[in-house]
């Protein structure tokens, strides 16, 4: 069980009010997508599950227990949007993992650990010396998830992964997001404002808009039968709904 | 290692470079050669004028002005050399204490660096020369001190930039401790910066000295410095002025090689790799073997824009690299042409070539590159300009960087009017308050008084638009528009660029690498591969695409319609690299249909009847339905 909890979580910057009042259930083993315009606060949310944003009001629970935010056993990890500023570009791809193993290990088992990980994204295990530079986007967004899965996380939160990626891209990162998801059983909060991808890799969706959750459900439900106005309007802004696709 | 030897490449890096290493090595040998030399005391020779024997002269001690120079060095280097290491050291310690002790002592420190930073240098050395006491260790400390502050701010600056990328806060998720964060993660990304500050400061500390020592306040008898001379030599000025002059030429010349040095690896570092590569030859004539490819099928009456075989080439560090190479296309009254392909296919330097706005060591060349029936390959003219000011609109990715952030959104739009079509200070402001309306901006007189930081990022990308529309264009060109925007945003803008084109018969250049975007909004695609068009088609026919490629493009994009139960389709492989474009279709080796006459020969762009243009030996023919995805998964890594 790894059910994470926001309850009636306020974010505040100064004056203004980021996240006010969410209350936001991510069910054990599944992924809810949180959709929203920029600005919406969605980012700020995910943030602050992770530490790295100050709660001013309410928790974050995970099963139930506040979330650690300090010490090196961190349960919640996190992959960031961009690849290009996420990863150290003075490090080896393997140091930026090994970085985020929990201490104990041996060097040799590090080493090993570092390896099963980079296959886990499918990437070759040899190329963990490599600097960041050497890779493409979609393959340093692979390297952002090998990190995130090092620290044995139970919920992980996916920031925006893909839409710093061409789409070409896209597609193999959110495939492989999904079958970490299934092997793993991992509980995740995906964070996107394209609804096509959400309705592709989530269970659930909430909708955030102006701080404010302001609807979630089920994703079929959600999107095909939307309560909300904003709701409605996402969904009537998503490209390419006048055509269908040529089959292959 | 190799930046580091690009500064050897400049005049002035070379001279710096030997300069520095020149004051260095005489720092080390002159006491072990002249300090016997320098000491001898020769009294019938009391203030000598410069001589065969005495080069510089003498001192009132009868001793040789030029030898105790020489050997004055190492101990004026050693001193400068001390006083930038407490510098640095003490402004490491303050600038990077506010990343360690959080947010509120982090303030303290700051508030603490910022005070320092505004007393003037020399007026921290005379307070810290009084407190340490008059000396060479007073001076060190004193000189040390007063740079600390510059230098803690520099790094609290360096920090800060560092601090808020995102590689940082994922190590602090990881839980990894804030001074492990800062020794690994941070100090080696500031490193470089540091050093090179650390050279300059050197130099500004022997001048430093010189002046601490002039007024007496610095080394004192028996032990001389360059500043020592110089207050000694000052003394007996009109009796032999090369007492004075000779140190004084020291500190020149030894300040000058610190500054420089360090100035030209700042600027070696700053500008990357770039150092090295060679001019572009007028005519690239290996790379020009490219086939023209004939389209006979523009009629020339409505063409807004005709570009026939456009290529694009830039300097590279083994050849020249051509990352447009050879394209053709038409673009008439009205129509909406969408540009699609992955980054590095080579779509906006097309569009920047047809805006003229590729930068100067690239080379455009086309047989052909006409709007509106102007040559734009012709000479740059204020008449050309003029027509592209007015005729040519560009919108670019992101709105923020298009703005200047300093000037009211209204005068940057009326500016291009004043400019282009020499409108009065009135009629453009109110010009642009009329074209912010057409873009649909709400209140744009009020709208038209504010800076670009208080529009939304769709606002300025309509503000974009419209700054484009205060001419009369015939043609707009957007650059990936709507990547940096929400959804619903993203709607607007397009929505916004199809009622221009519907209501002045605007044409459209719409770039992006999202083909469905493209789909929604244009008449026509041109799907780009590695600087070429692949495939040249009506935007309802994409669904019936030719090319194994586009087929991909489309197939890659999930929608909300796309099967749960399947993976998404990938494309395996990466983009081709511009430097190193494979013999035969460059899209082979990604291709699931690629045969050997694909590796090797580069199929052409060929229009059937219907003017659906396609570069493929094996176009529309049934791809492999099921790949595993962990093949393709595989291929990419490799």
């Amino acid at each position: 069980m790894s059910e994470l909890r926001f309850d009636n979580v306020t974010v505040r910057y100064g004056s203004t009010t980021a996240v006010d009042d969410v209350s936001l259930t991510v069910p054990s083993g599944q992924v809810l997508g949180l959709v929203g315009e920029s600005g919406s606060g969605k980012s700020t949310l995910a943030r602050a599950a992770v530490g790295l944003a100050p709660v001013d009001s309410g928790t974050i629970l995970l099963d139930g227990k506040p979330v650690p935010t300090r010490g090196r056993r961190r349960p919640l990890q996190m992959v960031f949007q961009d690849p290009y500023s996420s990863l150290d570009p003075r490090m080896s791809i393997g140091e930026s993992v090994a970085e985020a193993i929990p201490p104990g290990l041996s060097r040799a088992e590090r080493r090993t650990e570092v390896e099963r990980l980079l296959e886990l994204v499918h990437l070759d295990p040899d190329r963990l010396a490599m600097r960041p530079a050497a890779l493409s986007g979609g393959q340093r967004q692979r390297v952002a998830l090998a990190r995130a899965l090092a620290g044995k996380p139970e919920v992980i939160v996916a920031d925006e992964i893909t839409s710093a990626l061409d789409v070409s891209i896209q597609g193999a990162v959110l495939n492989l997001v999904r079958e970490l998801q299934r092997e793993l059983g991992l509980t995740i909060l995906f964070i996107s404002h394209n609804l096509a991808v959400v309705r592709y890799v989530a269970s659930h969706v909430a909708v955030m808009h102006h701080g404010r959750i302001v609807e979630q459900g089920p994703t079929g439900h959600v999107l095909s039968d939307p309560d909300h106005d904003y709701t409605r309007t996402l969904l009537a802004a998503v490209p390419g709904q006048s055509q269908s696709k040529g089959s292959l | 290692m190799r930046q580091l030897k690009s500064v050897l490449r400049t005049p002035l890096g070379l001279t710096a470079t030997l300069l520095t290493i020149g004051v260095l090595v005489l720092a080390v040998i002159a006491p072990i050669l002249w300090t016997d030399d320098a000491d001898a005391i020769d009294t019938s020779n009391i203030l000598a004028p410069p001589s065969a024997e005495h080069w510089a002269g003498t001192d009132n001690l009868g001793r040789d002005i030029f030898y105790r120079t020489l050997v004055a060095t190492r101990l004026s280097v050693e001193l400068a050399l001390a006083a930038t290491a407490i510098a640095v050291v003490v402004g490491l310690l303050l600038g990077t204490a506010a990343f360690l002790l959080g947010r509120r002592g982090g303030r303290l420190v700051n508030a603490g660096i910022n005070i320092a930073v505004a007393f003037p240098g020399i007026l921290l050395a005379l307070f810290f020369a009084v407190i340490f006491g008059v000396g060479a260790t007073g001076a060190v400390l004193a000189i040390g001190m007063a740079g600390a502050p510059a230098f803690g701010r520099l790094t609290q600056t360096l920090v800060a930039g560092i601090a808020a990328r995102d590689f940082v806060a994922a190590a602090q998720v990881a839980g990894v401790g804030r001074l492990r964060i800062l020794l690994r993660h941070v100090l080696p990304n500031i490193g470089e910066p540091l050093a090179v500050n650390a050279t300059i400061s050197a130099g500004g500390a022997l001048l430093a000295f010189a002046g601490l020592s002039f007024l007496g306040l610095g080394v004192q008898q028996p032990t001389y410095d360059w500043g020592r001379l110089l207050f000694d030599g000052i003394s007996s000025i009109y009796v032999n002025p090369w007492a004075a002059l000779v140190p004084g030429f020291a500190v020149i010349i030894a300040g000058l090689a610190f500054n420089l040095f360090g100035e030209s690896v700042a600027k070696a570092l700053g500008v990357g790799v770039v150092g090295g590569i060679p001019k572009l030859p007028s005519v690239a004539a290996h790379l020009d073997d490219v086939e023209p490819v004939e389209d006979t099928r523009h009629s020339t009456d409505d063409v807004v824009l005709d570009v026939r075989n456009l290529r694009v080439t830039f300097p590279g560090v083994r050849g020249p690299i051509r990352p447009v190479r050879g394209i053709s296309f038409a673009v008439r009254r009205g129509e909406a042409i969408g540009v699609v392909g992955e980054s590095g296919s080579g779509k906006s330097l097309t569009a920047l070539a047809i805006s003229r706005l590729v930068d100067d060591s690239g080379r455009v060349e086309a047989d052909r590159l006409e709007l509106l029936g102007d040559d734009l390959r012709a000479a740059d003219s204020k008449a050309q300009r003029q027509m592209l000011g007015t005729s040519l609109a560009m919108v670019f990715q992101d709105p923020m960087t298009s703005f200047n952030p300093t000037q009211r959104m209204g005068r940057q739009l009326a500016e291009s009017s004043r400019h282009h079509q020499g409108l009065s200070k009135k009629d453009a402001l109110e010009r642009a308050v009329d074209r912010l309306r057409s873009v649909r901006i709400t209140e744009p007189e009020k709208r038209a008084h504010q800076y670009p930081h208080e529009f939304s990022g769709g606002m300025r990308q309509r503000a974009m638009i419209g700054m484009g529309l205060m001419g009369t264009p015939a043609l707009i060109v957007a650059d990936e528009p709507t990547t940096a925007l929400d959804v619903t945003v993203q709607q607007q803008v397009l929505d916004l660029l199809a009622s221009i084109r519907e209501a002045d018969d605007v044409a459209l250049i719409l770039i992006s690498h999202d083909v469905t975007v493209v789909g929604e909004v244009c008449d026509r695609v041109l799907v780009m591969y590695a600087g070429r068009i692949v495939e040249d088609l009506r935007a309802a026919d994409l669904a019936a695409a030719q090319h194994p490629y586009t087929r991909a493009l489309m197939a890659a994009v999930p929608d909300m319609h796309t099967d749960l139960d399947q993976p998404l389709a990938v494309i395996p492989g990466r983009p081709v690299d511009p430097s190193d474009v494979p013999e035969g279709c460059a899209y082979a080796a990604r291709c699931p249909l690629a045969s050997a006459r694909c590796r090797t020969e580069d199929p052409a762009l060929v229009a059937d009847a219907a003017g659906h243009r396609v570069a493929c030996w094996h176009a529309g023919e049934p791809l492999p339905l099921e790949i595993e995805d962990r093949e393709l998964e595989e291929a990419e890594a490799s």
